[in-house]
């Protein structure tokens, strides 16, 4: 894809160039892999404060790759193919039916078992972590998959700062309603889903080092589509679990439902954890189609990322915690 | 002039398909896309088919010289709609497709309708009629549990939103309501046989 690099002046493909910014972030990504060895993050982290002012105009990641080699998905494919019910259910509705949405200015509201609750403006909720660009894979419960970009802070960094009291067991996090700038929330008969969407993480999941607040994709700012301006990001797990769109995060003592474990129990579980041994009642899960290639290919037990994961589910049977 | 809006009708969904693709390709899931397309056009035709004879009965149109072509559209419609998921989906792996028709109800469902469709095409020559006679008649009914195969199928696909389907059901539901002989007419005809 053509990426208009704007400091360069240049309308060249931008595959073709290499910009300083980029290499410097290769050569941050190297010193953070190696700061982080011993955690086992492999996921790719670029970026960081200074990069961050020359993506903005979007940074070249057509020729980057996750650390399996697996290539990153187009930013069109990205932003045009999405589950984001709100906006309709089909995979062109959100790209379509988003235009009404304001994702700014945005508040999210804290509370429940922390030391600091309260109503955050997005910036300041933010403005004290650094933004990372790292490279994930998404695998959605209906057995396709992306490689995708994200921009986005640990969510551990954040957490960290709200001080979670002992008796926060869980993290909830809910999806805005807005009916007037959302249409899929409009429906009176049948309505899609019980709305606002919930989801939720157990706090060793919510402070693993991969789970982050996505703010951007492709070095940029999230569109409407895909969750803007702030959303969940934990990738060995199903892409429901990322709740897009988060005004309000609550910790709690006991495991919160979630939406779609609400509407239908024995399909969808708490966890919901990649897992290519545990079918949907419904459809395989052994496999998936990557967006873009033609064959399906074998799902990876916690979507590949089993190593920095796998130790927080020792002695689980995760048959019964799907 | 009928036989003509009977052939766009037939027709409309690869029109369709073809205004669909030149918008972008068919999108960044091209065979989730073209099985959605094979299989709601599968159903429409189906279901249009199923209408000819309330027409018939309830509005005095007579269609059944087309309702063969609407049939074997469906069929057409149903094929593709199979070798896409076969071929495209599956890329022929036999053993995920079996296992998908032994254990995914849907697939189950969706896949009897398609075979119960096999030999009412087979049987829509006019050959077959004459030679089945009365048999064929019956042998036909057999639309009512393909087209009923398919709601269910459509049905038990979806993940949350029952909207469409809830709406195919109650369709396929008047269609076959409006089959159902008036009491009083079944009496009368009674009477008259003795
Ligand atoms: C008369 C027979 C059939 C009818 C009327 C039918 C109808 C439908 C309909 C209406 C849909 C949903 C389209 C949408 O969501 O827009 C669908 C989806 C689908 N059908 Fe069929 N179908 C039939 C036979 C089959 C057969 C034989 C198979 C495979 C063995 C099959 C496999 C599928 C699959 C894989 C999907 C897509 C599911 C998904 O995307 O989640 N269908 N079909």
């Amino acid at each position: 894809m053509l990426i208009r690099v704007k400091n360069a002046g240049l309308d060249v493909p931008s595959s073709e160039i290499t910009p300083e910014e980029t290499y410097l972030n290769r050569r941050r990504f190297i010193a953070a892999a190696g700061a982080i060895a011993g955690g086992h993050l492999m996921a790719p982290a670029l970026g960081g404060k200074a990069g961050r002012a020359y993506a903005q105009g979007g940074q070249d990641f057509s020729d980057a790759t996750d650390e399996l080699g697996g290539e990153v998905n187009t930013y069109e494919d990205i932003t045009t193919y999405n589950n984001f019910y709100e906006f309709g259910t089909d995979k062109r509705d959100p790209s379509r039916n988003s235009g009404d949405f304001q994702p700014e200015p945005w508040t999210v509201e804290v509370n429940g078992h922390c030391a600091r609750p309260g109503t955050y403006a997005l910036e300041d909720l933010l403005a004290p972590h650094t933004e990372e660009d790292r490279i994930y894979r998404l695998r959605c419960v209906e057995a396709w998959s992306m490689v995708i970009p994200w921009r986005g802070i640990p969510l551990a960094d954040v957490i960290s700062r709200l001080e979670p009291t002992g008796s926060a067991n869980y993290v909830q996090f809910k999806t805005v309603v807005r009916p007037e700038e959302m249409p899929g929330q409009r429906r009176r008969l049948i309505p899609i889903l019980p709305w606002p969407y919930l989801e939720g993480l157990r706090m060793d999941e919510a402070m693993n080092p991969l789970t982050l607040l996505v703010t951007g994709l492709y070095g940029r700012s999230l569109l409407n589509q895909n969750g803007a301006p702030l959303r969940l990001m934990a990738p060995w797990k199903y892409g429901f679990k990322n709740v897009k769109s988060i005004v309000e995060i609550s910790f709690v003592e006991e495991m919160p439902r979630n939406t779609w474990n609400v509407q239908t129990p024995h399909e969808y579980g708490f966890y919901a954890n990649v897992n290519p041994e545990v079918d949907h009642p419904r459809w395989s899960q052994a496999r998936e189609r990557r967006i873009g290639k033609l064959l399906r290919q074998p799902t990876l037990m916690f979507n590949g990322y089993g190593d920095q994961v796998a130790h927080m589910y020792a002695g689980m049977d995760l048959t019964r915690w799907y | 002039m009928t036989s003509a809006v009977i052939w766009a009708i037939c027709l409309a969904p690869l029109l369709w398909l073809i205004l669909r693709f030149r918008e972008d390709g068919l999108g960044a899931n091209p065979i989730e896309e073209f099985t959605h397309w094979g299989g709601t056009s599968t159903l429409i035709l189906l279901l249009l088919t199923l209408t000819v004879t309330p027409l018939r009965r309830w509005a005095g149109w007579n269609l059944v010289r087309y309702r063969r072509r609407l049939g074997l559209a469906a069929f057409f419609y149903g094929l593709t709609h199979f070798m896409t998921y076969f071929a495209l989906d599956q890329f022929f792996a036999f053993e995920y497709v079996l296992e998908d028709i032994a254990e995914r109800p849907y697939i189950t469902a969706g896949f009897a309708a398609f075979v119960l469709l096999i030999p009412l095409a087979v049987t829509s020559t006019r050959g077959w009629i004459r030679r089945l006679g009365r048999r064929w008649q019956r042998l036909h009914r057999i639309v009512y549990v393909a087209a009923g195969l398919g709601v269910l199928h459509y049905l038990w696909k979806v993940k949350a939103d029952t909207l469409w389907p809830m709406v195919a059901a109650v369709v396929l539901a008047v269609l076959l309501a409006a089959r159902l002989k008036p009491k009083g007419a079944r009496r009368r005809k009674a009477r008259v046989g003795r």
